[in-house]
């Protein structure tokens, strides 16, 4: 089998078979099909692969994620490499909009299709795909399997238990986890699906989150979204334009203890539950006062607008403080932490309703930092036990911490012998 | 695989799929096959199927199947008796083409269209004519894998007889009321049964006559079966009982399908062509993977276990055949199933054997049940190359 450079793209196809599409008659699919015919096309970006960073952090965050977490299912390492080098090629096609290998109809008629077929038709949507590396790749029940143990990152510590955390495993940990990104959800599910079948035999999906809009915005020309308990979520999030910032709170540097993870940085997952029918009885004020800000405009309740700095000191006539000392905004913010920040990048989820007919959804929190233990565990510490909207109203029920390695270079040859996410770790 | 599993399975999926088959099908215009083919197009409509030639030369053939009515379709081609399955392309959604390839002998066979996939098909004639080109590709790899289906044809009617005498014994004690006896005879009957059934599968009617799980029923067919002895012999509930009549009935079916069965492997007419073999090794898996690891084919008894063993063993006594072609045209892919059938062996023997008896399925930890399905997907994916491997 070939697993090709030689992928073409999907979207060329359509235009080829445009006119097939309306003979087809997907009267359904009205703007699915023939709207993406015609270029150009707002939200068709394509991204690239190859770079300092991986994709898919600080780019302009895409309304639609498929996250999964594996499990490694292989204790050799060269496996390991070949996974990481199939996937790294399989990436890349992926993120140009092409099947990958011989492509989902073009391979002989006695073998499987290579692709899925899935995404044929769809642009790129602006597909990011970031690997991440969890504890259990370098020791997992006290086994070092792949020979790693010794470069562990301090800051790759498994996260404590913190305060109502109701940890489900069957949404937490993992060996390595892929986060695909998209404009299209078709996209990204088909992104995932695909490496993830790229690695059975040496990796098996331990668990999976498909996301809906996104809850922060990761660049300043991006609108603040809401979340479902309908606030502005991710005003004060760390911007790709504060490259100071950026520089000191998201990437990682050899000075930082392992010269692999150079330019690399660290993904927070935390699954977290509404316990919305409780939340949309709550009052206006109530639910104001617990997040610390203004439901409609987002603004900070001491006054102005969304962007407007918190005013923690301004005091209601009352001389209570108006923005409450256990509010979301206050308990959480830089100010309180050292000037912590984290580039948070999380989706809304719903898996449906549960057992009892409620609302299963939430937040599916994403946050890359450069460093876990002071930018995100004394945080998360104090928001479990004080933070009136963490504590009252959501619930944790999966959570994950993963290396994510630098990017692959530019210039650099993919393939069966060529550079892959990590290498810098095995080299 | 009982294609009636799959048919039940598959319906279910429909509606959730319909937006993934509507964005395959922008592509099938440009399918291309493979260049020694004759690609003959199929077109179903609610209540018409058109073939564009109802002749090919004998070798390759790609039935272009397109659906253009309401109704999800299939489309069967079979042999001259109308009844025996060559080969078969389900779940053709509206709107849709999937191509349907098939090696054909020269002779003559029977095409089925069936709009709703509810049995109201429309069948038609169909001829592969001598003049065409050779399937194979040389003579040295012909020789090669006449001598794989032999040896595979030898697997199979060892099984089928061994089976025969096995279901005999079966039959007589649970004819008898003898449950404690069915119940010791049951498991170890099935064992050759399942290493061979995509086999007995392509004959069409004795899979459902014998194997049909009354999750699969139809509104109109009476339960007969292993599946129905098994409900007997393991009841659900107290009282739960079968009637005098129906337990000679149950018995004597599975005793004449048996040795139908039996009859028809051993006719001398009777082939197993190269690539039947490597997808039958492969649907073998697909049913273990879609049907015991789920626990529902054996879903009183509690002897998945057995099914499994059997189905990987088939599928290893297919790939063995195949093995010689395989060392050659794919070296890499013979160490790794070499590898991967080890590693599902080693994890069932963890759970006992057929000499020795396995676990119940209710008895296995849902941590040994995610093992043993990671072991055989890691078996399945490298397993559906084979027949490419050793046909190309």
């Amino acid at each position: 089998m070939t697993t090709g450079a030689a992928g073409f793209s999907r979207r060329a196809m359509l235009r080829a078979t445009a006119a097939g599409v309306a003979a087809a008659g997907v009267a359904g699919a009205g703007g699915f099909g023939i709207g993406r015919a015609s270029a150009p096309i707002a939200g068709d970006e394509q991204y690239a692969f190859l770079g300092e960073h991986q994709s898919g952090i600080v780019t302009a965050q895409q309304d639609h994620m498929h996250f999964a977490s594996f499990d490694l299912t292989t204790d050799s390492r060269d496996r390991l490499v070949a996974l990481l080098r199939r996937w790294s090629q399989a990436a890349a096609t992926l993120m140009t909009g092409s099947e990958i290998g011989s492509g989902a109809v073009g391979g002989p008629g006695l073998l499987p299709p290579d692709d899925t077929g899935d995404a044929l038709g769809l642009p790129a949507a602006g597909l990011t795909i970031t690997f991440g590396f969890g504890p259990g790749m370098f020791t997992k029940d006290g086994k070092d399997r792949f020979g790693l143990a010794a470069m562990r990152p301090g800051q790759l510590q498994d996260l404590p238990h913190f305060s109502g955390d109701a940890l489900d495993p069957a949404f937490t940990g993992g060996d390595l986890c892929i986060q695909a990104c998209a404009h299209d959800p078709q996209v990204a599910v088909h992104a995932i699906r695909n490496l993830a079948r790229l690695a059975i035999g040496d990796a098996s999906v331990k668990w999976a989150q498909l996301g809906f809009g996104r809850t922060s915005s990761t660049t300043r020309a991006q609108k603040t979204p809401r979340n479902l308990m309908g606030f502005k979520d991710g005003t004060n999030n760390l911007h790709a334009e504060d490259s100071a910032l950026v520089t000191k709170w998201l990437w990682a540097d050899a000075s930082d203890g392992e010269e692999w993870m150079s330019s690399g940085t660290y993904l927070v997952t935390r699954k977290i539950r509404i316990h919305a029918e409780v939340w949309d009885r709550t009052s206006l004020s109530e639910q104001e006062a617990s997040v610390g800000r203004s439901k409609g405009s987002g603004g900070p309740l001491s006054g102005g607008n969304e962007t407007t700095p918190i005013d923690f000191h301004a005091n209601a006539a009352d001389g209570s403080p108006l923005v409450a000392a256990d509010s979301h905004v206050r308990i959480a913010h830089p100010s309180r932490h050292d000037g912590a920040m984290m580039l948070r990048r999380g989706y809304n989820f719903t898996d449906g309703t549960d057992s009892l007919g409620k609302l299963d959804a939430g937040l599916f929190f994403i946050a890359f930092v450069r460093d876990p233990r002071t930018q995100y565990v004394p945080i998360q510490e104090e928001m479990s036990r004080a933070d009136a909207m963490t504590v009252d109203y959501l619930k944790t029920v999966g959570s994950g911490l993963f290396a994510v390695p630098p990017g692959i270079p530019h210039g650099s040859r993919l393939g069966d012998s060529g550079a892959f996410v990590g290498q810098q770790l095995f080299a | 695989m009982n294609s009636h599993h799959g048919r039940v399975a598959s319906r279910a999926l429909m509606p959730a799929a319909l937006s993934v088959l509507a964005a395959i099908a922008l592509s099938a215009c440009t399918a291309n096959s493979t260049d020694d083919s004759t690609t003959i197009a199929v077109s179903i409509t609610d209540d018409a199927c058109t073939l564009s030639t109802t002749s090919a030369p004998a070798g390759h053939a790609v039935f272009a199947v397109t659906n253009s009515g309401t109704k999800v379709a299939e489309f069967y081609v079979y042999a001259s008796d109308g009844t025996k399955i060559v080969a078969e392309v389900e779940n053709v959604g509206p709107g849709l083409t999937r191509d349907l390839v098939v090696t054909l002998d020269a002779g003559s066979y029977v095409t089925s269209c069936d709009p709703g996939m509810d049995g109201g098909d429309i069948r038609a004639d169909f001829v592969a004519t001598a003049d065409g080109q050779a399937a194979a590709p040389s003579g040295e790899r012909t020789e090669a894998l006449n001598q794989a289906s032999a040896q595979f044809l030898g697997f199979v009617q060892g099984e089928v007889d061994t089976l025969a005498v096995k279901t005999q014994s079966f039959a007589d004690a649970f004819a008898a009321g003898d449950h404690d006896a069915a119940r010791s005879l049951y498991a170890d009957a099935r064992i050759h049964w399942e290493r061979i059934e995509p086999v007995a599968e392509s004959f069409g009617d004795l899979d459902p006559s014998l194997d049909l799980r009354e999750a699969d029923l139809g509104l109109q067919e009476p339960w007969m079966g292993w599946h129905r002895a098994e409900k007997t012999l393991w009841p659900p509930v107290e009282g739960y009982a079968i009637s005098e009549a129906d337990r000679t009935a149950v018995a004597n079916r599975l005793v004449a399908d048996t040795l139908e069965l039996q009859r028809r492997v051993s006719d001398p007419a009777f082939v197993i062509e190269p690539f039947q073999i490597g997808n039958g090794a492969k649907e073998l898996l697909d049913e273990l993977a879609t049907s015991k690891i789920t626990g529902e084919e054996e879903i009183w008894s509690g002897t998945d276990l057995w099914d499994m063993q059997a189905n990987v063993d088939g599928a290893f006594a297919a790939y063995e055949s195949l093995r010689p072609i395989v060392e050659t045209t794919d070296p890499v892919l013979v160490t790794e199933l070499d590898a991967r059938f080890a590693e599902v062996n080693a994890l069932l023997a963890t759970h006992g054997s057929i000499a020795e008896g396995f676990a119940y399925y209710s008895e296995v930890s849902e941590a040994d049940i995610v093992d043993l399905s990671r072991a055989v997907e890691s078996l399945s994916e490298p397993l559906a190359r084979l027949t490419a491997a050793a046909v190309l």
